[in-house]
């Protein structure tokens, strides 16, 4: 191996280790949200990597958000291809993954259900694409077919 | 589920949980709006599991699994608080014009009452709105004239006082008819502004 092929993979690694930084430091807009809540009751928090934000109606909701309602508390999200997900009391519900191409109707959706209840009414992607919709819990992947369900995941230990 | 059935389960759950340290998972499906067939499949350490019955329901606790039917009453009771919090279903309008014309029709001009109300009801209502022709003229003249469609029903919605900031717009020239005709058909029902309010 000789010296100028080692600086040149130092040079490609520093260049893809900047590029990284800029994907990661990219602010989110609105044109990057997921979706929107439009109920939210009693304790809601929505946990974003940088800080929690407030969770009231209006609200947007951005990929790898996590939804947290208390005991008192429930929260419905209309996601941008219609897909509508609501929690109920002590929940924690994670947005792992959304994309939708609004031409075709094409994308993918990946929700987590750490704990609590989720009902869910899928929308267009799970129309177009139903094998790129699944439904996370800790022991399960559930995949759907134009549905509407209700996911419960009751945990002994915390987690976060 | 009986009170006596239901403490019963309670405590052989916590008893489980308490045994194994482990999560206790339930799934029911709904039935669909429109009544159609649909199902959820459950995939993991056991294998696979196909709900497609409404308000058939998985239950899995730690190496032990049931598939059965549930009680319509027991689940909206169960889950009421996060069924209550789901939003209200995606609603659209369609909005029709004549040939070349960015007016739209009278009867759709009428329609923009009902848009409004929609979107008065709703909570944080979101608004989509995408332009469409019919395939007469060339297609470049079909994407202007599906722009200015759109920028028509964008200031009508305005002139209704709804708020600009949540509405999107899109055009799509004569790309997506919604009746396949051949090129340079005229067709009324392909002529149209699809309002989505969700």
């Amino acid at each position: 191996m000789n010296e100028a092929g080692d600086k040149m993979r130092t040079a490609i690694k520093l260049t893809m280790g900047i590029f990284a930084c800029f994907a990661v430091s990219v602010s989110v807009t609105a044109n990057d949200a997921v979706g929107m809540i439009k109920i939210s009751q009693g304790q809601v928090s929505l946990q974003r990597a940088g800080g929690n934000t407030e969770a009231r109606a209006g609200t947007r909701v951005y990929a790898a958000d996590r939804l947290r309602t208390g005991a008192d508390g429930s929260v419905g999200v209309t996601l941008k291809d219609n897909t509508l997900l609501s929690a109920g009391p002590n929940s924690l519900i994670t947005l792992d993954k959304f994309k939708f191409d609004s031409k075709t109707h094409a994308g993918a959706i990946s929700v987590g259900v750490k704990r609590g209840t989720l009902s869910v009414a899928t929308g267009k992607i799970a129309k177009q694409s139903p094998e790129s919709v699944e439904f996370v819990t800790p022991s399960s992947i559930l995949g759907v077919r134009g549905t509407e369900f209700v996911i419960e995941v009751i945990p002994t230990v915390e987690v976060d | 589920m009986h009170p006596v059935t239901c403490l019963r389960w309670l405590v052989t759950s916590v008893a489980l949980l308490a045994l194994t340290g482990c999560v206790s998972e339930r799934v029911v499906l709904l039935p669909s709006p429109d009544g159609k067939p649909s199902a959820v499949v459950i995939r993991n350490a056991a294998g696979e599991t196909l709900i497609d019955r409404p308000y058939g329901e998985s239950v899995q606790r730690s190496g032990y699994h049931r598939a059965q039917p549930a009680l319509e009453t027991e689940v909206k009771q169960r889950y009421a608080a996060a069924l209550a919090a789901l939003p209200p279903r995606g609603r659209s309008f369609m909005l029709h014009f004549d040939t070349a014309s960015d007016i739209p029709l009278p009867d759709s001009l009428a329609l923009l009452q009902q848009v409004r109300q929609e979107i008065a009801i709703r909570p944080a209502a979101e608004i989509v709105i995408i332009g469409h022709t019919d395939r007469v003229g060339s297609d470049a003249d079909n994407e202007a004239l599906s722009l200015r469609r759109v920028e028509s029903v964008h200031a009508l919605l305005l002139a209704e006082g709804i708020e600009d900031a949540v509405i999107e717009t899109a055009y799509r020239g004569e790309r997506e008819p919604l009746v396949a005709t051949p090129d340079g058909m005229s067709d009324p029902i392909n002529r149209r502004v699809e309002i989505s309010v969700r």
